[in-house]
């Protein structure tokens, strides 16, 4: 039986927490001398990017060496066969390779699902990110994140607590995944984002929404904004980046009205002066480098319980 | 020879074992292996005390205390969590990981002893040995035990035992510590009598 990770829908409640909780111990190998566990020895892992990335895929790197796999990274960029016949062809490649474990991010939504259930490879797949369905691995360390800032307060988890994401819904993988892990994890979702940025069929999300960022501020626990991704429009969303910028930007003036332990956070690449001014990406507030530290352990979390033992201890179907 | 007496499976399946050690004889034991710690080392200055976890944890705790009583010193107490160290880690379903926590002194040039509640096989402290040389190098290591059930498979040896506890493969040692279960006690399951 192998097992996936190609959705935050795959992992139960009490999976997630297993990730987390790992997680954290994985966490404090980052001020050890020697930031290397033996856990992964031997076992392959390939970066398969057919989409441009720069923090996820170091992150998964990092990853996976630290847990002493040995790493091949696979930019599949600017390859001129047809997407299926191009995946098909390098996954029968990296099964002739012998990779345990595949990381795919590809800019067609279920693309590693495909990877997953077509019987090309053996190897465990994991979604870092496939067009603008799911990015799990960010879902994860979002969460472990607010866990590490909102949870440990009193005790519980994340029940309760109110994250607020908001943006540019519509194209962001980042924010299904993390609308269905939060959910998972007993926290209430509020979206943010102006009527054309919300995908259609938002009403089956387990979520709230909202327009009006200003309402909804006051009430978040965390506030996690989302990067308008221009080169996924191909029309119109919203007049003009700057009408965009003072209605649903988070600037000074909007973080003064957040609860004094709300976080800001924002999965990157930002852009400063759209979604997001300088002056609250870098203020006490800001969790985003944290973010990012926090996703190397994380995906260690997650590469460590799909791979370090004879059968994965989280995930989805078969 | 009296017939083997019929017991129903329900109360097979919690049949509380043979105590072999109540609380008063663990707190015995290790006020014992406290005072042979401080004398095999001349005091308690550049030890450090490193339980595995999850019983060895409460038990390095308690050693500690004891030796804060006698020595008037606190010595540092850590865990350190085996589980990727194990050689058997790919025989078994992925583990959750437990807690590890080295003191702020940290263990270079220290004298570390490892505290741990059952040894057997041996294999958990050769892991731990493992895990240790990732972490730094101590002067030297030491092994405290409270009990010592036999049948190794690698050469190791306890330096502190807090009972040594002749057992056959099949039965079953189990050490509950008041603070993870209920009581204090060392109960030996499984067994014939």
């Amino acid at each position: 039986m192998k097992t996936h990770l190609l959705s935050a829908a795959d992992l139960s409640r009490d999976d997630a927490e297993l990730v987390l909780r790992t997680a954290e111990e994985l966490r404090s190998l980052a001020d050890r001398p020697i930031k290397k566990l033996p856990a992964l020895r031997g076992r392959t892992v390939v970066n398969l990017f057919f989409e441009d990335s720069t923090r996820t895929r170091i992150s998964f790197e990092a990853a996976a060496k630290r847990l002493s796999a040995d790493v091949i990274n696979f930019a599949a960029k600017g390859s001129s066969l047809s997407k299926g016949e191009s995946l098909k062809d390098t996954a029968l490649t990296l099964e002739a390779m012998g990779a345990d474990a595949v990381v795919v991010r590809h800019s067609a939504s279920g693309a590693p699902h495909r990877l997953a259930h077509s019987g090309w490879v053996r190897s465990h797949v994991v979604n870092a990110g496939d067009g603008t369905h799911e990015h799990p691995t960010q879902a994860l360390l979002d969460a472990f994140t607010m866990w590490r800032h909102l949870a440990a307060q009193d005790g519980g988890g994340l029940d309760g607590r109110r994250v607020a994401i908001v943006g540019d819904v519509l194209h962001s993988r980042v924010a299904r995944s993390n609308a269905l892990l939060l959910r998972t994890l007993g926290a209430e979702v509020t979206l943010v984002s102006p009527p054309t940025l919300l995908p259609v069929g938002i009403d089956s999300w387990p979520v709230e929404t909202s327009y009006d960022l200003d309402a909804v501020l006051p009430k978040a626990d965390a506030v996690m904004m989302l990067r308008v991704q221009r080169e996924r429009m191909h029309s119109g969303f919203f007049p003009t980046a700057r009408e965009y910028s003072r209605r649903y930007g988070l600037d000074g003036r909007r973080m003064a009205t957040l609860q004094d332990h709300t976080i800001v956070m924002h999965p990157g690449p930002m852009v400063r002066g759209m979604e997001i001014t300088a002056d609250v990406a870098d203020s006490d507030r800001s969790v985003i480098v944290e973010q990012v530290t926090n996703g190397v352990a994380v995906r260690m979390a997650v590469l460590y319980l799909l791979l370090g033992g004879s059968e994965p201890a989280v995930g989805g179907e078969e | 020879m009296p017939a083997p007496q019929q017991v129903p499976e329900s109360e097979a399946g919690s049949d509380p074992g043979r105590t072999v050690l109540d609380a008063g004889d663990i707190s015995r034991a290790l006020t014992r292996i406290s005072h042979e710690i401080l004398e095999r080392n001349k005091g308690a200055r550049d030890l450090v005390l490193l339980g595995i976890p999850s019983r060895g944890v409460p038990l390095a705790h308690r050693i500690a205390e004891k030796i804060s009583t006698v020595e008037e010193y606190d010595v540092p107490v850590g865990s350190l969590d085996v589980t990727m160290y194990r050689d058997d880690l790919r025989l078994k379903p992925a583990r959750a990981l437990l807690h590890t926590e080295i003191p702020d002194s940290g263990i270079d040039d220290k004298t570390v002893v490892l505290v741990d509640d059952v040894l057997f096989s041996g294999r958990t402290i050769r892991a731990a040995l493992d895990a240790m040389t990732e972490i730094g190098r101590p002067s030297a290591v030491q092994l405290a035990v409270l009990v010592d059930r036999g049948h190794r498979q690698l050469p190791i040896r306890a330096d502190f035992v807090g009972k040594n506890l002749p057992t056959s493969l099949v039965e079953r040692v189990r050490v509950t510590l008041a603070g993870i279960d209920d009581v204090d006690a060392v109960t030996i399951e499984g067994s014939a009598s």
